[in-house]
Parts: C-alpha cells; sequence; structure tokens
C-alpha cells in the first residue's frame, strides 16, 4: 500500500518502549470518519433549517459538539491499549446491564417508553453506547473460551449473554439497538470460528421466532412487539397499501431520494425541509442526502462507508491478537448491519426498525458510541503496527 | 485468528489462519453484495425513475391557489356600465390554520358567528363546502362585513385564528333589480356546471356566470385564472419562498344593445303602469317588456317583474333567500324573464298576424264587412265582442281600429277551412318558435293547429293510461280540433302561447316589411353588440344575421299597418286616447292593444306597438299580468317608454278601451 507511512529499511528491529515513536493512526479510517463527519454536517445543515423555528443552527451546532467531543474520545482510545479492556470484562458487561435498567426503570417511572437518560445538557442513550459496550465484554468472554469455540455450550452462552441486554433494549423500546446486539454476538461467533452448524441452527432459529414474533403470536393475540413495531417492519413489504401511516415514511422518503436524481436538488430541495419525511435528522438523513446531493451525493458516502467497513474488516485481520480481531469484528459486523438496514429502509428494501446510520445520524449517543467504535478499531491498528515493529514484520496496511 | 508467526522481512504479509480468511473473506462479499444492491437500487431510483420522483415531490410541495381574473364589464350602448366590479373587505377562513375540529373550533364559530350575525353551523357549513371546492383556498364567510366588524377582526386577530379579511373584488349590480333576469348573476361554479360544455377548462372553484347574459358571454367576461403557486410543509402550511404566480388574465368587457335610459324608463313605467292597476283593484302581480329595434332586432330596453337583486348572491345567499327568489303558491318566481320564458295567449295583439294571414291566404278581401253583432253563434257556441259591443260589419282596417271579435271570429272560422294559413303566417313572422336571442332561458311557445291537437291528444292518453290517473292535464279535454280553435287563436286566444319577445319580433318584421315595400325580415333579436378590451379597444363585434326574409304582399300590408295605426291614433281607435297629445306625424304609432283572458284570473294586460322614425324605429311589447285591459295598463307604460325613447314630455295616460 502506498500510504503505509513506516517503511521496513528505516524501522528498527526494536526499540525500548520509552524510546519508541509514536506510531500514526490508520489514516483511511481517519479519512473515512471526517469525511462521513463532514457529510453529516452538510446534510444536516439543509435537512434542518426549517426544524426549530428561529434557530436554523440548532442541528447542525449541535452535531459538531458531538462529533468534536467524539473524536476526542476516539483519539484517546486509539492511544490507549484496547487489550487492557479484557481484564474489565465483567465490569463492562455489568456497566451494560446496569445502565440499560436504569433508563428501563426511569422510564417506567415516567410510566411511558423511555430510552435515554437526560442530563442537563446531554440525553444519554444508553443502548447507544451499550453496542461498544457488549462488543468489548463479549470479544473478551469468547477470548476466554477460545478453545472450546466447536462447543454448544460456548455458542449458546454467547448468546445468551447477547439475548439479556438485547431483550430489555427491545423494552424500551429500541427494536434497532437489540438487533445489532445480536447481530454483533452472531459475527463474533462466525469470526471466532463456531461451526457452521452452530451457525446455521442459529440462523434458523432466528427465522422461526421472527416469524412467531411477527405473524403467529400477535394472531393469537400475543403481542411480542407493540403492534406499530409489526407494522413498521413489515409495511416495506406492501408500501401502498396504507400510504397514510407506516408506509407514508418510506414512501416520502424514497420520493425524496428519488427526486435527488443525478446531483441532488440543492436550494430546490423540498421533501426534508418542508418535512415531508419525519426523522429526517436521524434515523431518515440518508433521504435527505439522496434528495439534496443526489445519486452522486449518495454514491460519495456509500463510498466512505465501504471504506469505513474495507478498514474495519482490514484491521480485524491485522490484529496482534484474537481479542483485536474479534473486537474488530464486532465493530465491522455493527457497521455493516445499521448501514445496509438503515439505507435499505430509506430506499424501500428494508423494514423500518430504527437504526442509526452511524456518524451521519444527528444524536449524540450514536455519534460518540461509533466515534469509540472507531476509536477501538484505532487503537487496534496501532497496536499491531506497534507489535509488527518490535517483532521486525511490516504490517500491511 | 491472528497467530501472528515470525516471517521474513521478505515476506511483508501477516499470516492469517485459513478459517478466518474463509470468513472475512464472506464477511466483505456480504458487504459487496449489499452494496451492489444499494447502489443498483439507487440508481433506479434516482437516475431512472427520477423524473417521477421529481414530479411526485412537487404534488407534495406546491399548492396551486387560484388568482380569481377580474371579469369583464358589461356596458350599455352608449358605453355606460350596467354591471362592474367592486373591490370590498372580505372576512375569510383558512381552513388549514382553524382551532382543531371539536370545542375550540365550535367555540371560534360561536364567537365569529355572533360577531357577524351568522350561525355558527351556517359557517361550518360554508367552511366544509369551500373546502371541498378547492383545497388549501380561504373560503369567503362575508363580504361587506361593516367597518366595526373588521376592526374587531383586525384588533383582535390573535382571538380568531385562521379568520382574516381580505380586500375581493366582487361583481356589482349597480341597478339593483334592473333587468336583473337579462344580466343574470355570478356564483361559484358548481360540480355539475364543472362538466357542462360551455365551461370546458374552467377550474372549479371559479366564479361564472349564472343565467342571462352572465351565463351567455361567460367565456368572454370571465377571463383565465391566475396560479398562486405557493410551497407547503408537511402539516400543510405555507413556507414563505417565492414561486413566480401565473397572473390572472382579465375578462373582455361585454357591450350590449340596451339603452341604459330606456331601460331605467322601463323598469320605472311597468312598476308605475303595475301600480295603476293594482290601484284599479287588479293584483297585477308581474309583467315584463321588450323594446326592439325593427331593423336589426337589437334589444334597446328588455325587463320582467319581479325581479331580484343580483348583488344579493354575492352575500352568499342561503337556501330559503334562494328559494324566495324561486318563487311558488301565489308568489311568481322573480329569478323568471317574463320576456323570453313568459308564456302566454296574447289577447287582440295577435289580430293583425290574423289579418295578415287572412289577406295574404284570400280568406277575405279587405273591403268585406264581417262581424256584425254583438256575438257570432258558431255550432252553438257563443263568440260574443267584449262587453256585448256590436260594431256592425266592417272593414278590415275599421276592424282592426276597434278591435272586433266578431270579424276576427268571422276571420278565424273561414280560415278554418283554408288549412293552416293563421299558423303559417304566425310561424313566418316569428311567433311559436325560439327566436334565438342570445338568453339561455329562451321558451318556444305553441301556436296550435290540428296536428298539434291530435299531438296533445295521443300524450294526454298516454299518461293517462300509463299513471292511471284521470287527468294529466296537457290538455283540458280530450277532443278533435274544431273549428272555435282557430277562431280563438285569430284573436289570440285559446292554446296559443307566446312571450312578448317572440310578439315583439313579429311586430318588427312587419315593421320592417312595412319600411322596404313588403320584403320584410325576421329579425334574431339580440342583446349583444360587441366584446371590448378593458381600455375599450375593439376585440370583436357580434354578428346575429337575420333569422329569414319573408315576402309580404305590399299592399295587405300597408291596410293592417293603417287598421294599426288608426287604432292608435284616430278616434274610436284602441289605443288612441292613450297616445292623447303625442305628434302622430313626427312619430306615427302603430298599436294593438291586447286582453288576454285566463280562467279565474284578472285579465292580462297586452300591448304591441311600432313608432316609426328615420333614424330611431322601435318596436315595443308590453305585458302586465291581471292588469286589466290592453289600453288601460300596458298601452300607458309603452308611451312612457316612448316618450323616453324619443325625448318627449313624460305621461302616464290609462286609455278607456275596453277590448279584448
Amino acid at each position: 500500500m502506498p500510504l503505509s507511512p513506516i517503511k521496513p529499511s528505516e524501522e528498527p528491529a526494536a526499540l525500548p518502549p520509552s524510546t519508541r515513536p509514536r506510531l500514526p493512526l490508520d489514516p483511511l479510517l481517519a479519512l473515512a470518519v471526517i469525511g462521513l463527519g463532514l457529510c453529516s454536517v452538510f446534510t444536516l445543515r439543509q435537512a434542518t433549517r426549517n426544524l426549530v423555528p428561529g434557530n436554523p443552527h440548532y442541528y447542525v451546532d449541535r452535531q459538531i459538539i458531538y462529533l468534536v467531543l467524539g473524536g476526542l474520545f476516539m483519539l484517546v482510545l486509539a492511544r490507549i491499549d484496547y487489550a487492557r479492556l479484557r481484564q474489565f470484562r465483567n465490569a463492562i458487561y455489568a456497566a451494560l446491564i446496569i445502565s440499560i435498567l436504569a433508563v428501563l426503570a426511569l422510564g417506567h417511572a415516567a410510566r411511558g417508553s423511555t430510552r435515554a437518560i437526560n442530563f442537563a445538557f446531554f440525553s444519554f442513550q444508553a443502548s447507544e453506547l451499550g453496542k461498544v459496550l457488549l462488543i468489548v465484554s463479549l470479544s473478551a468472554f469468547v477470548v476466554e473460551r477460545s478453545r472450546s469455540l466447536r462447543e454448544r455450550d460456548t455458542t449458546v452462552r454467547v448468546m445468551i449473554a447477547a439475548l439479556v441486554p438485547a431483550m430489555f433494549v427491545i423494552a424500551q423500546p429500541d427494536l434497532g439497538s437489540g438487533m445489532v446486539y445480536m447481530v454483533v454476538a452472531y459475527v463474533l461467533l462466525f469470526v471466532a470460528g463456531t461451526s457452521w452448524r452452530h451457525l446455521a441452527a442459529l440462523a434458523a432459529l432466528v427465522i422461526v421466532s421472527a416469524a412467531f414474533v411477527l405473524v403467529a403470536a400477535p394472531a393469537a393475540g400475543l403481542n411480542v412487539l407493540k403492534p406499530y413495531q409489526v407494522a413498521r417492519l413489515t409495511a416495506f413489504l406492501h408500501p401502498s397499501s396504507n400510504p397514510e401511516k407506516e408506509g407514508y415514511q418510506q414512501q416520502e422518503s424514497k420520493i425524496a431520494i428519488g427526486a435527488g436524481q443525478k446531483t441532488g436538488r440543492g436550494a430546490n430541495a423540498s421533501q426534508i425541509p418542508n418535512g415531508f419525511v419525519p426523522e429526517s435528522q436521524t434515523d431518515f438523513i440518508f433521504a435527505a442526502v439522496g434528495e439534496q446531493y443526489g445519486f452522486a451525493g449518495a454514491a460519495l458516502v456509500l463510498l466512505l462507508y465501504a471504506l469505513l467497513i474495507w478498514r474495519a474488516l482490514r484491521i480485524l485481520v491485522m490484529s496482534k491478537d484474537l481479542f483485536g480481531t474479534l473486537v474488530a469484528a464486532g465493530v465491522a459486523g455493527m457497521l455493516m448491519f445499521q448501514v445496509f438496514v438503515n439505507v435499505g429502509m430509506t430506499i424501500g428494501i428494508m423494514p423500518i426498525t430504527g437504526v442509526t446510520l452511524p456518524l451521519m445520524s444527528y444524536g449524540g449517543s450514536s455519534v460518540i458510541t461509533t466515534l469509540l467504535a472507531v476509536g477501538l478499531l484505532q487503537s487496534i491498528y496501532v497496536q499491531a503496527r506497534a507489535s509488527a515493529a518490535l517483532k521486525g514484520r511490516v504490517v500491511r496496511n | 485468528m491472528s497467530a501472528i508467526e515470525r516471517v521474513t522481512p521478505r515476506d511483508p504479509r501477516v499470516p492469517v489462519s485459513p478459517t478466518l480468511a474463509v470468513r472475512v473473506a464472506i464477511l466483505g462479499g456480504i458487504a459487496m453484495v449489499f452494496f451492489g444492491v444499494i447502489f443498483f437500487r439507487l440508481w433506479y431510483l434516482q437516475i431512472l425513475t427520477g423524473e417521477q420522483y421529481v414530479h411526485q415531490a412537487d404534488v407534495n410541495r406546491v399548492r396551486d391557489l387560484p388568482i380569481p381574473a377580474p371579469r369583464g364589464e358589461i356596458l350599455d350602448r352608449n358605453g355606460n356600465p350596467i354591471v362592474s366590479g367592486r373591490t370590498t373587505n372580505a372576512v375569510q377562513i383558512v381552513p388549514e390554520a382553524l382551532p382543531p375540529e371539536g370545542a375550540p373550533r365550535d367555540h371560534l364559530y360561536r364567537r365569529l358567528g355572533h360577531l357577524l350575525g351568522m350561525s355558527p353551523r351556517r359557517i361550518n357549513t360554508l367552511v366544509e363546502d369551500g373546502r371541498s371546492a378547492v383545497r388549501y383556498a380561504p373560503v369567503t364567510i362575508k363580504t361587506d362585513a361593516g367597518p366595526g366588524v373588521l376592526t374587531v377582526l383586525a384588533e383582535r386577530a390573535q382571538e380568531y385564528p385562521g379568520v382574516s379579511q381580505q380586500p375581493v373584488s366582487i361583481r356589482a349590480y349597480p341597478f339593483g333589480e334592473m333587468a336583473a333576469q337579462v344580466l343574470g348573476h355570478v356564483d361559484q361554479i358548481s360540480e355539475q356546471e364543472l362538466k357542462l360544455k360551455a365551461f370546458r377548462g374552467v377550474q372549479a372553484g371559479t366564479v361564472v356566470g349564472q343565467e342571462g347574459l352572465e351565463f351567455y358571454y361567460d367565456r368572454y367576461l370571465r377571463g383565465r385564472t391566475g396560479v398562486q403557486r405557493v410551497e407547503v410543509n408537511a402539516a400543510g402550511e405555507p413556507v414563505p419562498r417565492a414561486l413566480a404566480p401565473t397572473p390572472p388574465i382579465a375578462g373582455h368587457n361585454l357591450k350590449v344593445t340596451l339603452d341604459l335610459g330606456l331601460e331605467k324608463e322601463g323598469e320605472k313605467a311597468l312598476l308605475e303602469g303595475i301600480e295603476h292597476a293594482r290601484a284599479g283593484g287588479k293584483p297585477a302581480n308581474a309583467g315584463a317588456f321588450v323594446a326592439l329595434d325593427p331593423r336589426n332586432g337589437q334589444v334597446l330596453a328588455i325587463g320582467s317583474y319581479p325581479g331580484f337583486d343580483p348583488n344579493s348572491f354575492a352575500k352568499p345567499l342561503t337556501k330559503s333567500e334562494y328559494q324566495a327568489l324561486l318563487g311558488g303558491g301565489s308568489a311568481p318566481g322573480r329569478l323568471t324573464d317574463r320576456a323570453v320564458a313568459g308564456e302566454y295567449p296574447t289577447g287582440s295583439t295577435f289580430k293583425p298576424i290574423t289579418a295578415m294571414a287572412a289577406l295574404q291566404g284570400g280568406v277575405i278581401t279587405p273591403s268585406e264587412g264581417l262581424g256584425s253583432g254583438q256575438c257570432i253563434d258558431v255550432g252553438g257556441e257563443q263568440f260574443c265582442n267584449a262587453g256585448h259591443a256590436d260594431y256592425g260589419a266592417v272593414g278590415l282596417v275599421e276592424a282592426l281600429k276597434v278591435s272586433s271579435d266578431t270579424y276576427f271570429f268571422e276571420v278565424g272560422e273561414r280560415a278554418n277551412s283554408h288549412g293552416n294559413v293563421i299558423q303559417q303566417m304566425a310561424h313566418e313572422l316569428g311567433v311559436g318558435q325560439q327566436t334565438g336571442i342570445d338568453l339561455p332561458s329562451e321558451l318556444e311557445g305553441v301556436v296550435p293547429d290540428a296536428a298539434w291537437r291530435a299531438r296533445q291528444n295521443r300524450l294526454e292518453l298516454a299518461c293517462e293510461h300509463h299513471r292511471h290517473v284521470p287527468s294529466c292535464g296537457i290538455v283540458s279535454e280530450v277532443r278533435p280540433w274544431s273549428v272555435g280553435d282557430d277562431m280563438h287563436l285569430a284573436v289570440g286566444q285559446g292554446d296559443l302561447l307566446t312571450d312578448p319577445l317572440q310578439m315583439a319580433v313579429a311586430y318588427s318584421t312587419l315593421a320592417n316589411a312595412y319600411m322596404n315595400g313588403g320584403e320584410g325580415t325576421v329579425v334574431r333579436p339580440h342583446l349583444g353588440l360587441e366584446i371590448d378590451e378593458g381600455n375599450g379597444g375593439l376585440v370583436q363585434s357580434l354578428n346575429f344575421p337575420a333569422v329569414r326574409h319573408v315576402h309580404l304582399n305590399d299592399e295587405d300590408l300597408s291596410l293592417v299597418m293603417e287598421g294599426i295605426h288608426e287604432a292608435a291614433s284616430q278616434p274610436g281607435g284602441t289605443s288612441a286616447d292613450v297616445w292623447t297629445g303625442w305628434d302622430q306625424s313626427q312619430h306615427p304609432v302603430y298599436g294593438k292593444t291586447g286582453t288576454a283572458e285566463h280562467l279565474g284570473k284578472e285579465d292580462q294586460s297586452w300591448y304591441m306597438c311600432y313608432i316609426a322614425d328615420p333614424k330611431r324605429p322601435i318596436v315595443f311589447a308590453v305585458t302586465v299580468e291581471q292588469g286589466g285591459f290592453g289600453a288601460e295598463t300596458a298601452a300607458p307604460i309603452a308611451r312612457l317608454m316612448a316618450s323616453e325613447w324619443f325625448g318627449k314630455p313624460e305621461q302616464f295616460v290609462s286609455g278607456t278601451s275596453k277590448t279584448f
């Protein structure tokens, strides 16, 4: 790779830790993150100018703060050896469960649904941060059982460890994050090397339970999901049957994206600025991209995501240890799932599940969580390079 | 797994376990597939079918609000406006900005209703109707609300959410009831009207002409509605962004043949005549007049009583107010234009037609003395003169002068054996058929003959058989055509049904034939003169070619005209005293009174006349329902109008002739 900053000839065989040069972060990963952050700001500036009367910069200002704050966290995390987090796996998992339960309890007290704990200046969405906490703790758990990966017991335990917080999160109700948890667990097992038989059995289980939750249970009068969630999940299958309700958002989103044509509508944009697509600053931000910047803009954003995911998969392979590999796999799985489900939802090929578009969607919890995950990737990258340098090897970017 | 092994510097690759390699490759493969699907989908949405979504987005965001086009004015022949526009303030409701349905909205309607003097339910009805007619457009609740109300609304705007006041241009009829049925009125186009051919291309919500000239010349008067494009957000609220409006195109002005002075005088004279008749104990509850230029059919004045104020349609009208206009029971309908759609027997005003027919058909000779005695007896039925007068055996001229019924009964009796001579002459002159006037509500009328009678009998029998009723009322009794029918027709009674306009056309034909040595023209009466630009420039002059040309025997015609001239000028003539003091040498009057009998009602007063003038000849037709004898009520009205037309001192002289 041309961007490799370290030439083998220049690299000394070994250096004492004190004199070791600060190794650079992955520039391509940084490029993807900065690019997406800028896309988010530019898109929000147009899309949200009418959302808060008299304050057209409300959302943009806050998103910039979240991005900068998250960026700082990311830089800090990148400089920490992620491997140290392994030893805190139980504490991290406990923090995950407690924060989610706290939100649930507060929500219960408020006699309604709550996904966030409101601090004075910031409402903290535990389920978002939970994604990173789960990736770290679950990866550590899988590493611990790396010698018994083929046992059914391992598979079951890992899935249950994800299922418990997922159920709590779904009860908040935050179906999207719950699904991310399960996907993360599945991808961890997949990358760790769990047998195909187990993986196939899990996939079958997902299909059966989805059929049960969406079709059989409501028919029997048992609502596992809220009826609106079921309606949202199934609306994309028949978009025109109910354009006033569930299908409306998706239909208007498709109109917005389609109307963007090749290069976008720019100042003529109407679907998003005039509020025809609800949640266009968060879950449906991609519709705003599509309308304002057209195919060109949407393609640029997708290429940045492709870069991001490619770097995640690349860092997964580069990692100096299994823990790093698994953490990178979790992050890659999380990013892939969120990007594909979210974008698919806005263009009408996926159900509406309430999954945010990483880095693009407005929202502190989502932005900071994603940047923390990227920070983990950077840390894995840095450690892998440090380790390789130490061992006199060259890591291919 | 990242089992890292030592490698030589020459191989910079980090070895990866085969399992991991495969699985990461699968993840990468999945990512590529998904990216591929998404790219394909985006390409389809944005590039292939983007056009269609642009259209849908525009449907979402743009609401087209109509900008009403200023309607053209209606001017009289001298350019005086008869119908124009007036700007006033209207109280309007923007349905989207109303408080939510239920208590808050009811509360607003109650307060607003109290302020405007309207019931809350009426406000609600208007809003709902308006909203269904044109979405997103403000609905007018009241026009001319008065400065007090407008001040309250302006000062306490926040207490009346969704209520606004707008200057609007409304149709103004400055002369009120004058020629109301002829001018018509305007109203928002109805759903049924939208389907009419006459309104092709007209948008819902447009104000169009209803009835009369407003309807007939609507396509010239209405102009083209402009479009204000308003961008709205998802909640339907307008977004401040300037979209180029399509300005409306003002309608053209219509110049009509009416003479404002004569028209006003006609309305006034008709009222005067009616009041006179009422003073004499007659109900005189309806009437009509027409003044025609006999040379070309230009309608110089036309009117019908009772009328209505077309301004009231701008209010808008309630259902009960509209019902009152339609009339019912003993109240005559106010919307009916009796000049073109009144269906009456004409009484003796028909006699010149009978005379012309009998002379040309060889039924009589002019000097032959007929009709002696008070009555004549035909088939066991008595046919008598009015008041059982006895004029002796008289010739044609004298018979017309004194209006001898017995003379014309005998003519009718003889004519019956000559076929349909009277009917043919009536049709030839323009009676019993539509005149083709440029008004929408003209009726055809009836000139009865044997074939017509047989047809009516068949209809009556079929109806009775079909509906199982003793009588359908199509004919009073089922019987064949008889000589008596022709005798009644000869004096303008029986089953004859016509209207003042048709009679005016018939007299015009006689008059212009008289002017041209027997070469007559059945004119097409008309009101439209020309279509003008707002600034007065001519767009198009309207042409109404004659219906047909007729040839009348000049000698016969001269005798008939002499008869009715003597009737209006010589002592003993039926309307001679009405024209007392009139300069007959300057403006000779050829006039015939008529008194149509109606079963169980007061007689209908008729007067027809032609007044010769080299420059401004004119034909008048005047009738007053239940107004008494022709000379008593209708003839003086005609004299008043003639005085106005020729600039003579006006004087209401009621005639004393008690002839039919």
